[in-house]
């Protein structure tokens, strides 16, 4: 029995915080589609920009003799200040002056906003794979008392865990109980009746996107580390996708939740339908089992009950 | 002065109806046809300038047609219908492979049936993944439409079925015999990609202005009012889908057939779904016209970008320059939705409505 179980325990939880490495990008989907309605397709980007504003200066910090942890902590506010730029940017210039599209006239520029991060970001930064090594990813055996060999697991994704954990505490308690959270739950809910109030709309916006910038920029050092700064990052928000839509668009809890039903439901699926239907079925599980949730609930399993009206 | 309707009595109904009312369009149509099938050949012919050299066509105009011919497929379904699709890619990867199997599967098949049954194979999958929306809409389904991007990516990389156990994975378009006609020439491809694109984009033309493109339009607009109406959403919305995915299917078939010759799996990845998407918002939606601007502008685009430093004499590295196209591209992409989020064929009207009161405008 424990022969059987043991494997099937290893991936389960392997799936699971792997699953939450994928929230951590969908959380940032969330928050801006959460306070202004735009489908943010440039979060990959944003994660790849994040990435790289972090990783070479941080190289060249240590190239320098700089003391590690110094230059970690210089590095990480160099890339919140650019991603802080970059939110500025986007407010600015693109969404400001797209106020009032619909929603795919919103998406389609966040496509466009996604090229120019792309491309900028490479150009400054530079376009090779730059490992990062924030985290220990070595691996841990626990439970070997009970399965022989114990569980395998990847210390680096426990760690994303924990993040995503903090990230979303930190995340609940900013919406709640600040002030800015506040105006950003009423703009929320409504843009003018926010705006009719005094509430500056495009102020809470740049922090919008600040805050989905930053969440970014914690993403970018875990999944840095587990696959190094590189462009296929930017790939990472079609697999958050999924995640997004079986949690809803709208629901913070819905991203951690959805998360680690991907997860483990792609690495099982992975492990155990794999063998007879081939390979690789990672590659699409979660946008089936994600079309699967939406056919039984079509705003995702946490989302806002969509309401039409003539 | 030129462009004035004034004095062109309709004196039957089907004058009234026709798709060009105004003499000076059909004109301009007819000539822009005429241009297109015997001018273009002619100039080949005699080698004049760049209508001599293979790159116009195999670089520039074969693709332009056949990618306009799925933008007015995906433009049905999102345009007209308001169905968001990101899937448009696996739709043509459907068309191309299915023609493919049916070529070496069937003995004897034409091309020009493969063709088009590779189509029909693409609008029955096109229904199948239409039904869930008839249940989840606007964004959720543009998400839920890559479902049927990254399955069919997939099925084609690793069922070797369909690629008929090529070990590359990459497979050969069979030999182009219409009627006993071999057509190999770039210039032949190109009359065979004008063909197929002005014959559908008569059609779609048609069906949008008749009953079943009402009901999609009514469909789009809002949907519970359209059912309310008596607009059945269940067949207005299958048959968007199963005729975008028909045109996508046969646009697939083409790319497959007569432009790539050769092709794998990526040739009809994610990044075509955004390109064809990308054609229609900059196109305009909703807009048959449109569906050709979007798509002239978003090849041509990338290929201007990739010239322009040589010929203004600048020197940049191969890697500067696509950093630089992925810029330019999203800035001006981000730009034309600011200043115009309908488009082109928003534009074309503009531009139509200033000219019919030039000189004099009131």
């Amino acid at each position: 029995m424990a022969s059987v179980l043991g494997p099937f325990l290893e991936i389960l939880i392997g799936g699971l915080l792997s699953g939450v490495l994928y929230s951590l990008v969908a959380l940032g989907f969330v928050l801006i589609y959460k306070a202004s309605g735009v489908f943010n397709f440039a979060q990959g980007a944003m994660v790849l920009l994040a990435g790289l504003a972090l990783v070479r200066p941080l190289d060249w910090m240590v190239d320098k003799g700089f003391p590690y942890w110094g230059a970690v902590v210089l590095a990480l506010l160099f890339a919140g200040a650019v991603m802080a730029i970059t939110a500025w940017i986007i407010e600015r210039y693109i969404l400001g002056p797209l106020l009032n599209q619909d929603g795919l006239t919103l998406f389609m520029s966040t496509i466009g906003a996604a090229f120019i991060i792309e491309g900028a970001g490479q150009m400054i930064f530079g376009s090779d794979v730059y490992p990062l090594k924030l985290y220990p990813t070595d691996a841990w055996f626990a439970f070997e008392n009970i399965f022989p060999g114990g569980i395998l697991i990847n210390k680096l994704d426990v760690w994303g865990g924990l993040i995503a954990g903090i990230l979303v505490a930190g995340l609940a308690a900013f919406f709640q109980y600040t002030k800015t959270g506040r105006a950003l739950r009423a703009v929320a809910d409504d843009h003018a009746a926010a705006q009719s109030v005094g509430i500056p709309i495009n102020w809470i916006w740049f922090v919008v996107w600040l805050v989905a910038g930053l969440v970014a920029l914690v993403a970018a050092t875990v999944w840095g580390t587990k696959l190094g700064v590189q462009f296929s990052i930017v790939f990472l928000a079609l697999k958050a996708l999924p995640v997004l839509i079986i949690g809803g668009f709208t629901s913070v809890p819905g991203a951690i939740i959805g998360g680690l039903i991907v997860g483990a439901g792609e690495k099982l699926a992975e492990a155990y339908l794999g063998p007879v239907i081939g390979g690789g079925i990672e590659y699409w599980f979660a946008y089936v089992v994600a079309l699967a949730v939406l056919m039984v609930r079509p705003q995702g399993l946490f989302g806002e009950k969509i309401i039409e009206r003539i | 002065m030129l462009y004035r309707e004034t004095g062109q009595f309709k004196s039957t109904y089907q004058a009234d109806m026709a798709i060009f009312p105004i003499k000076q369009d059909r004109i301009a149509l007819y000539a822009l046809l005429a241009f297109a099938f015997v001018g273009v050949p002619l100039l080949a012919h005699f080698d004049v300038g760049m209508f001599g050299r293979d790159y116009l066509y195999k670089a520039i105009l074969i693709p332009f047609l056949i990618l306009a011919l799925a933008t007015i497929g995906l433009n049905i379904l999102t345009g007209y219908c308001g169905q968001i699709s990101l899937g448009a890619g696996a739709f043509m990867a459907i068309g191309a492979y299915a023609a493919y199997n049916f070529s070496i599967r069937v003995p004897g098949m034409p091309a020009l049936a493969a063709i088009l049954l590779g189509g029909g194979m693409a609008a029955l999958v096109g229904i199948l993944f239409g039904i869930p929306s008839l249940r989840i809409k606007g964004l959720y389904l543009a998400v839920a439409t890559l479902a049927a991007q990254f399955f069919f990516d997939w099925l084609f990389i690793r069922v070797g079925w369909f690629t008929n156990y090529t070990p590359s994975g990459s497979v050969n378009a069979p030999e182009l015999n219409f009627f006993g006609y071999v057509v190999s020439s770039p210039i032949e491809r190109y009359l065979l990609a004008l063909s197929f694109v002005t014959i559908f984009a008569l059609i779609a033309k048609n069906l949008v202005r008749g009953n079943l493109g009402r009901q999609w339009m009514a469909i789009r607009d809002m949907d519970i009012a359209a059912e309310i109406m008596g607009i059945r959403p269940f067949y207005a919305k299958l048959t968007a889908f199963a005729v975008s995915s028909f045109f996508i299917g046969v646009a697939g078939a083409l790319w497959a057939y007569v432009h790539l010759g050769s092709w794998e799996p990526l040739a009809f990845n994610i990044d075509r779904s955004t390109q064809i998407l990308f054609m229609i918002i900059i196109g305009g939606l909703g807009s048959i016209l449109g569906s050709f601007l979007g798509a002239a502008f978003i090849l041509i685009l990338p290929i201007v970008l990739d010239q322009a430093p040589q010929a203004v004499g600048l020197k940049l590295s191969v890697e500067t320059i696509a950093h630089l196209v992925f810029i330019i591209t999203g800035a001006l992409i981000c730009f034309l939705l600011i200043k115009e989020p309908h488009g082109f064929a928003k534009l074309w009207s503009l531009a139509k409505e200033k000219l019919r009161l030039w000189p004099f405008p009131y």
